[in-house]
């Protein structure tokens, strides 16, 4: 499981699983815009999305219902998915 | 990094936004095993899937089972058969429920007063002669008056060999009764006699397709993509076949390369408990098959490998405004 659990933390490690993912080329995390709409800019589709939402349940011990794949628009929104059901677990 | 906006301009940004986030959910449904028509070349009987499981015949099972549909997360139910519309409640059924697409062959009316907006494909295989020789009538001559000017209806033409250099007075007939058309291919491992693609055959072919979607904007409901993808079976540089296809049922999937897929999908034989292999019959080779919906959805579900180039992305939108108006999402 990931160490970094505050939201800039978990942002960049999003973003690394979605370049890695998703094979994305000439971005890494420290440029990713955490704010850009992932299905309207990046091209994401639902098919993405459930295989990020695999990796990231694995990855920080959650489960992402597919009814939330709507909120999950942007990195960001994402991180801030992941640090709420982080803190519902505890 | 290449970005949607970084490829399309403002009017081709607004179309794909319109069409990103429909994410559709699609099944197909052999609404009964029955047929009034006995084509030559139509899978459903010659693969011998009629007799693949048991109808169900209590409408109780089959609404409860639509609920459950609905409950996975299908939000487009694909009607087709046999004949839907042998068991009109059945297709009432899945229309008070879901987005419903109905294939006829038109032979029976849809009632509009019971189905006000639901949306039909009609089968049709050619000219007046080519209908009789695969079908034993002019299915047209019915099916036409039937449903002159509905708004809600559509020819889904399937091409054969017979049909190249032939089309045009077909679309016209359509044209001419206010409805639109669709068109896709026969595929050779039907065999019928003389109706199998030969070398060279199918270039022609798409050069036809492309010139009546040219000369028939508002009644060919296609794009140049599209005939391009059907007709050399090639996208992105890849071959189609078992190791591409997206539309295969989803709990007999145990590919192991993972190829992109439509999620949720299955096809269910009429017994409500039997899935077929994929949206055709399971005994056509997929190197070769022309199924029309399939090859939509290789390209639908292929989004990202086509954020190549801006010409790649806007081929991959006007399949997907195809698709979404085929099955009543975005209108004509």
């Amino acid at each position: 499981m990931p160490v970094n659990h505050d939201i800039e933390g978990i942002i960049r490690h999003v973003a690394e699983i979605i370049i890695d993912e998703l094979k994305l080329e000439e971005v890494t995390a420290d440029t990713f815009n955490p704010d850009m709409d992932l299905v309207d800019e990046l091209g994401i589709d639902s098919m993405d999305l459930a295989t990020i939402a695999l990796v990231l349940q694995d990855e920080y011990r959650i489960a992402i219902d597919e009814d939330d794949y709507p909120r999950l628009k942007t990195i960001r929104l994402i991180a801030e998915y992941i640090e709420e059901k982080i803190a519902t677990k505890n | 990094m290449k970005t949607v906006s970084s490829l399309l301009d403002k009017d081709w940004h607004e179309r794909y936004r319109r069409i990103s986030t429909l994410n559709i959910r699609s099944s197909i449904y052999d609404v009964t095993n029955r047929c009034n028509l006995r084509c030559k070349g139509c899978f459903f009987f010659s693969s011998g899937e009629h007799q693949a499981a048991e109808e169900e015949m209590d409408i109780k099972k089959w609404e409860d089972f639509i609920d459950r549909e609905k409950e996975r997360g299908v939000n487009l139910a694909i009607l087709i058969g046999g004949e839907p519309t042998l068991c009109m409640d059945r297709v009432e059924a899945f229309y008070k429920r879901l987005p419903t697409y109905c294939a006829t062959n038109g032979l029976i009316k849809v009632p509009r007063e019971k189905f006000p907006d639901m949306m039909v494909g009609i089968s049709l295989w050619g000219g007046g002669e080519d209908e009789k020789i695969l079908r034993g009538r002019d299915t047209f001559a019915i099916s036409s008056k039937n449903y002159e000017g509905d708004a809600y209806t559509y020819y889904l033409f399937t091409l054969t060999p017979r049909q190249v250099g032939k089309i045009e007075p077909v679309i016209k007939r359509i044209a001419d009764v206010g409805l639109k058309v669709h068109l896709q291919l026969l595929s050779n491992d039907e065999r019928v006699d003389g109706f199998s693609w030969r070398e060279g055959e199918l270039k022609d072919l798409r050069q036809e397709m492309d010139e009546m979607l040219d000369h028939y904007p508002q009644t060919v409901i296609s794009c140049k993509y599209y005939h391009e993808v059907i007709t050399t079976g090639k996208m992105m540089g890849r071959d189609f076949g078992w190791n591409e296809c997206p539309s295969v049922t989803e709990s007999l999937d145990h590919r192991t390369n993972r190829p992109r897929r439509l999620i949720h999908f299955s096809r269910w034989a009429s017994d409500l408990k039997t899935v077929h292999r994929c949206c055709t019959s399971a005994t056509r080779d997929c190197s070769t098959c022309k199924d029309g919906a399939a090859h939509m959805s290789w390209v639908m579900v292929n989004k990202r490998e086509h954020m190549k180039s801006a010409k790649d992305l806007q081929n991959w939108i006007e399949v997907y405004e195809m698709f979404a108006k085929l099955y009543h999402f975005i209108p004509w």
